[in-house]
């Protein structure tokens, strides 16, 4: 892999980070500092959204509920899923590490439109105030905001929708400028088959969110008309149909799941090569797939609503497309694997953390199964067996995905390395304590304990005091995997341009990367995956 | 500095970025839209009688005053970008001035229209017929306003002479916005005042 | 009847759902270990154990006939297990010819149940084994969910919409029902109960005037059939007897207490207080707590009404 750049130098240099003062970060265009807003603004959702799991978690521990109210455990859950969904998972990888890498993988100086990129970032500061805003009556609807009763709640769903719609702005005013970056910003000889997968999921993700989104904006919008102007298309009473809200609801929030996972995917596409030495097995295959995922993913989203009462042909056909949306994903399964396949593999974190999505989005999506199928569907549905499956494609996928991102880039964002043996004390409490906290909730789920119950029958009791404990582990991971970070931004030891002996073109810049990124706009003209045996 | 548009080095990259970026956009306030009139559709097939007596209490001469109005409106926006192509920036400022006009002459007809739906009791929440109407156009109201903004703040640059016979990448997409506001009256207005 | 995964099946049309789950656990488990083991068997076996052999790895970027299978396996797969969910399904929505129609009407928090020969019940359904039976269900409010975890069937109830479920009992037993979709505070509250009963116990239970919470026959004190009631009326989903504070006010020592109610007013429980609250629970709403209580004046007759105003004086 050729380029001409400046030579990879030591990470003493502040690079994007020397200028100091509020105002150089409130009012930069860099990509990098926005990408680093976002990084940090998610990240403490992340934590906040945590912190309700944790109360979630020690309310179950006793089948009546002990600590709180019913009222303000359905609030909790409430928040914990909205929080992490709209404030963390959907903008964390895309506009944190996307925002900060496409460019560097480009090539490329900055985005397509940077001021478009800052206003994005204070549309979703002001879309997140606004949603602060609305705890004045917090919602206890759960964060798929079913009607009728979201709109006959006397929580403040509104103001929430309000914000909700301002969140929804900023994700697709960030995939609008991805879209037009990759398209137009490549550096000279870097088609679209030498670009690394990040960008070709990334690119995919931006395609969704720019789709999708529109829609679910419509649906809150049409929510917080049917409570200010009494517009009755949820409501029965004027002829309207609560499931219309399901259909919209869905149509948005089927997809943005693959939002969610498509760019951890990309991480994992990059970190696997880099450390089995090996180039990627099947490239097409895996640039391809994400645009099939893509497309696929918006043809399947009544089958979160198999017992809403839709006819049995309807639920048939959304039964069968659904699990035509595993077919590539398990082709970028296999493909990982087989790239490991006569490698020279090692662990370091960022690995670690890869080889983990791999292995916990497999138990994810081999659960899928029981719920695409419509027999089964009807019985899991609304149970804790829905939770566990999201929770290892989300959780056990995309945040683990964002933890590989954020260890294998650590040095090139901040010019400092990690420790990796507090990394990899972090990352056993992490695999230990997720597994024990959510492979139970299958068990539970299969013998028919509902979700969003705040208290439950006695002979539910074992699993849930088992998974509390696993969380408290959990926990316990995620904060030494914190200390860790912060350990890292003070004193951690300098980084070399490029630690990880990788072949992108981000491992060009220094590190951390000069403001304007690379000294010269390198010349490509080769894959980034040319690694071990060079080619004759 | 850090990149911002005008380091594109090319011109033409440049140019071609931001076409790229307001089509996207259209692409998104498409669906936007396609999610009303989906809503729309799945309505009127339930409720046909409905939509068929209450289609009739629209004004359809201020429906179509309102139609020529836009169309018309998107012909001077095409006037106004031909303008700047050939440097006449004068021209180009009274030609995006009367698509301002003509926007403002568009909002006063709905105005009229609505305030004589509210005067015969007519409102949002009166009937989904009107749920749909006054959604839709609201919706497409909001996007006039938007749009007469956009203008004047193009205007805006001309007149700092930002713009000329090279440069005029913000009055051809913020053209391209326009007609996209006006192609989705064009199909409001028969939807909703023409088919019974 | 709870094995660890899955409890006891209490129709035929559940097991065939248990045997499908069966068969999808295995084939994911076949697959779970086939990936995973590769996947580790991998990542142990070529693991770095010199540094040069960084340099040596084979370049291998893709195999079209293996790329090819494993496309066309999984999806031979994945339509053969949408197939038999498909099938499995649409026995379950088959409408069965002879079934007893149970009308059950959702409201927050409780399932009103109407049998077709006009008896009512609260949160107790009641039928005989071996007779199909269809339940059409509705909801007064917002969404709610009927979920029979032993017969493995769920379906919403949706305000202005009118949902059918069909099971097949059996097996005489009792038989859970949960709600399922969000409906609010009372949500993990909203409990109920299938009774399916042998046929002639249910014939003479009809007979016997088909009452909740058994035969209510003969002469049975006014406080104890109060509290038959309050424990077949849902009332315990949201009021304690034993003085916790649930979503409703706690009902032990209630009786004779002065009462503060929104407004700043108070009042004296006497019997009317009681009566009233019962049949139009909105007009004094105790301060501190939301008026979400139904109206129990069409569900409940003014007997039991009365049973249950002298039920709740005995609680001291």
């Amino acid at each position: 892999m050729e380029g001409v750049g400046r030579p990879e130098a030591e990470g003493n240099d502040r690079g994007y980070l020397a200028e100091r003062g509020w105002r150089s970060w409130a009012f930069t265009l860099d990509h990098k500092r926005i990408g680093a807003m976002y990084l940090w603004t998610t990240t403490a959702f992340f934590l906040i959204g945590g912190v309700f799991a944790l109360l979630l978690r020690l309310e179950l521990l006793s089948p009546q509920t002990r600590y709180f109210s019913n009222h303000t455990y359905n609030v909790f859950f409430t928040l914990h899923g909205a929080m992490m969904i709209f404030l963390f998972i959907i903008p964390a990888i895309p506009s944190g590490l996307g925002n900060f890498f496409i460019p560097l993988h480009l090539g490329a100086r900055d985005v397509a439109f940077p001021r478009l990129n800052l206003a994005s970032y204070w549309v979703f500061v002001a879309g997140f105030l606004v949603i602060i805003g609305s705890l004045v009556a917090p919602m206890d609807t759960g964060w798929t905001f079913y009607t009728p009763y979201s709109a006959k709640s006397a929580a403040a769903v509104t103001t929430l929708s309000l914000g909700l719609f301002l969140i929804g702005l900023s994700s697709i005013l960030t995939g609008l400028n991805f879209i037009v970056t990759i398209h137009k910003m490549r550096a000279p000889g870097m088609t679209w088959h030498r670009m690394p997968l990040f960008l070709w999921s990334m690119y995919a993700t931006s395609i969704i969110q720019v789709i999708a989104t529109p829609v679910v904006g419509v649906t809150f919008l049409l929510l917080a008309a049917e409570r200010l102007l009494g517009v009755g298309f949820y409501d029965p009473s004027k002829g309207g149909d609560p499931v219309l809200f399901q259909h919209f609801f869905w149509f948005y929030s089927h997809p943005v799941v693959y939002v969610m996972i498509l760019p951890a995917m990309g991480i994992v596409s990059e970190v696997i090569p880099v450390f089995s030495r090996k180039p990627i097995f099947g490239y097409n295959a895996i640039a391809y797939s994400s645009i099939a995922i893509a497309f696929l993913g918006f043809l399947v989203w009544a089958h979160h609503m198999f017992t809403s009462g839709m006819s049995p042909l309807a639920n048939a056909i959304f039964s069968f497309l659904t699990f035509f949306v595993a077919i590539p994903t398990a082709v970028k399964v296999f493909n990982w694997i087989a790239t490991l396949y006569k490698g020279s593999i090692t662990f370091e974190s960022p690995m670690l953390y890869a080889l983990t999505f791999i292995f916990l989005f497999i138990v994810g999506g081999l659960t899928g199964p029981f719920l695409g199928a419509l027999a089964t569907n009807v019985q899991l549905h609304d149970t804790y067996f829905v939770v566990a499956h999201f929770h290892y494609t989300m959780m056990g996928g995309t945040v683990m995905g964002f933890f590989a991102g954020l260890h294998y880039w650590f040095p090139k964002m901040t010019g400092k390395m990690l420790n990796e043996k507090v990394a990899r004390v972090a990352w056993a409490l992490l695999f230990v304590g997720f597994n024990v906290t959510f492979f139970t909730m299958f068990i539970v789920g299969t013998r028919g304990m509902p979700r969003r119950y705040a208290e439950y029958l006695p002979r539910f009791h074992t699993e849930n005091v088992i998974s509390t404990i696993g969380s408290a582990v959990l926990a316990v991971g995620i904060l030494v995997m914190c200390w860790n970070f912060l350990q890292g931004l003070r004193k951690g030891a300098p980084a070399p341009g490029n630690p990880w002996r990788a072949l992108s073109l981000e491992w060009k810049a220094t590190s951390p990367p000069e403001t304007e990124n690379f000294h010269e706009i390198p010349v490509v003209t080769d894959w980034p995956y040319g690694y071990g045996t060079p080619k004759a | 500095m850090s990149g911002t548009s005008a380091e594109h080095h090319d011109p033409s990259v440049a140019f071609e970025s931001a076409k790229l970026g307001v089509w996207t956009f259209l692409a998104t306030e498409v669906l936007l839209f396609g999610a009303l009139f989906t809503a729309y559709t799945i309505f009127r097939m339930k409720y046909p009688e409905l939509f068929r007596a209450e289609h009739a209490k629209l004004d359809r001469v201020l429906g179509a005053v309102n139609t020529v109005v836009l169309i018309t409106s998107s012909l001077t926006v095409v006037l106004g970008v031909d303008a700047i192509k050939r440097g006449k920036a004068r021209l180009f400022e009274a030609c995006f001035g009367a698509t301002i006009l003509l926007a403002a002459v568009f909002l006063c007809v709905k105005y009229v229209e609505y305030g004589a739906k509210f005067h015969h009791g007519l409102y949002p929440h009166t009937n989904l017929f009107f749920s749909l109407y006054f959604m839709m156009t609201g919706l497409h109201g909001v996007h006039v306003l938007l749009g007469m903004g956009l203008l004047s703040y193009v205007i805006v640059l001309s007149r700092r002479g930002r713009l000329s016979a090279s440069y005029y990448t913000p009055a051809e997409m913020s053209g391209l916005y326009w007609h996209f506001v006006d192609l989705v009256w064009i199909y409001l207005f028969p939807l909703l005042y023409l088919v019974g | 009847m709870d094995n660890v995964l899955a409890f006891g099946a209490a129709s035929s049309q559940a097991g065939r759902v248990d045997a499908l789950f069966v068969v999808i656990a295995v084939v994911g488990g076949f697959f779970f270990f086939f990936t995973q083991g590769i996947l580790i068997y991998f990542a142990v076996k070529y693991r770095r154990r010199l540094p040069d052999r960084d340099n040596v790895t084979p370049t291998i970027t893709g195999n079209h006939l293996l790329e090819f299978l494993w496309i066309l396996i999984p999806s031979l797969v994945v339509v053969a297990i949408f197939h038999y969910g498909w099938r499995v399904y649409t026995d379950q929505r088959i409408p069965v010819s002879g079934a007893t129609e149970v009308h059950v009407n959702a409201r927050q928090w409780m399932f009103e149940i109407k049998y077709p020969d006009g008896r009512t019940a609260i949160n107790e359904i009641r039928v005989p084994a071996g007779t199909p039976v269809k339940f059409i269900l509705s909801a007064a409010d917002v969404l709610h969910g009927f979920y029979l975890p032993d017969f493995r069937v769920k379906m919403d109830m949706i305000p202005g919409r009118v949902t059918t479920l069909w099971v097949q009992p059996d097996r005489p037993g009792s038989y859970q029902i949960f709600c399922t979709v969000y409906c609010g505070t009372g949500h993990s509250n909203m409990l109920a109960q299938l009774i399916v009963m042998p046929p002639r116990e249910y014939a003479e239970w009809v007979e016997h005037g088909g009452r909740a919470g058994g035969v209510a026959g003969g002469k049975e004190p006014l406080h104890e059939r109060g509290e038959r009631v309050v424990k077949g009326a849902g009332c315990l989903n949201c009021h304690a007897v034993d003085g916790k504070e649930k979503i409703g006010p706690n009902l032990r020592g209630l009786y004779g207490s002065k009462v503060p109610l929104e407004g700043g007013q108070s009042v004296t429980a006497d019997e009317e207080y009681l009566r009233e609250s019962i049949v139009d629970p909105g007009a004094k709403v105790v301060k501190g707590y939301p008026n979400v209580m139904p109206t129990f004046k069409t569900s409940m007759p003014p007997d039991d009404v009365r049973a249950t105003v002298e039920y709740l004086k005995t609680l001291k």
